[in-house]
């Protein structure tokens, strides 16, 4: 089958639905509303322009992700402050699931699950803040669901790359987690002895 | 057969979905006996529900869409006009 061009005209109903993502994603990437605002634009328009080469029956959502990946690293980055980009601290593997299971019993009841353990603040700004290159691997598969794949072109480094960069910042994500929670007395400052 | 050590080395890649067949078969073949490991992975795969479900909620600014719509003079939310 001769792969179909795709018209303009389907654009607003093919494409308009993933905007809701598409600006949460963006707000992750800038740390700013406005600067979100202004990235999501550019990315449609940039989408509508370019939607004769995309081809249809392929996935709309990653092309509409990879455009906005691309306009934040070639566009916004270079006006934001430049963060300084050093390498994380590194943080022990399973940190957050071993103090989790140190919480006090008697304080996480059993319908207590980890989703109303944090805030909605609390995950987004564990997220905003790891250092850009590891934050945009965690962002794409972590809350996009991109694979190592998908997400090795969308900012053109090796799988390998993905890999290490999603390992290491999930750990510091989990890392900061575990400061919040620590921050509203919901653990201990250091961990409890071990009874065994 | 994997051991825990094996196992919880894998534990990105196998909630990622990206492990091959066997590799994967042989972790959950290791997950079916070991409750420690089970629950370790239990709670990442919960950890990634939660980021993924609070990390995706903002809120659009209300005139966002009317400016899509005005760049390209359609009328994308529907509303019967351009804006």
């Amino acid at each position: 089958m001769v792969p179909v061009m795709a018209d303009q005209r389907d654009f607003a109903q093919q494409a308009m639905q993933y905007a809701p993502q598409l600006y949460s994603a963006a707000v992750r990437m800038t740390r700013s509303k406005a600067d979100a605002e202004d990235l999501v634009q550019e990315t449609y328009l940039r989408a509508y322009r370019g939607y004769s080469n995309f081809t249809e029956g392929t996935n709309l959502r990653a092309w509409l992700f990879r455009i906005l990946t691309n306009t934040f690293i070639n566009s916004y980055r270079a006006k934001q402050r430049r963060v300084q980009e050093t390498e994380l601290d590194d943080v022990e593997d399973l940190y957050l699931y071993k103090r989790i299971s140190g919480i006090d019993v008697a304080s996480r009841s059993a319908e207590d699950t980890l989703f109303e353990l944090f805030t909605d603040d609390e995950v987004k700004a564990a997220l905003e803040a790891l250092p850009e290159s590891f934050r945009m691997p965690v962002l794409l598969a972590d809350v996009e669901d991109f694979s190592y794949k998908e997400i090795a072109e969308m900012l053109d480094i090796p799988i390998g790359t993905v890999m290490s960069r999603l390992h290491r910042g999930r750990k510091a994500m989990q890392k900061a987690l575990i400061d919040f929670a620590t921050e509203r007395g919901l653990l201990e400052r250091t961990p409890e002895p071990d009874p065994h | 057969m994997a051991d825990c050590n094996e196992t919880l080395r894998e534990l990105d890649t196998f909630l990622d979905g990206e492990l091959a067949d066997e590799t994967r078969a042989a972790i959950q073949s290791h997950l079916g006996g070991c409750m420690d490991c089970l629950q370790a992975f239990d709670f990442h795969a919960e950890l990634r529900q939660v980021i993924s479900a609070k990390c995706q909620n903002d809120e659009m600014p209300p005139g966002l869409l009317s400016k899509i719509e005005m760049c390209f003079g359609e009328d994308f939310d529907g509303d019967g006009r351009v804006g």
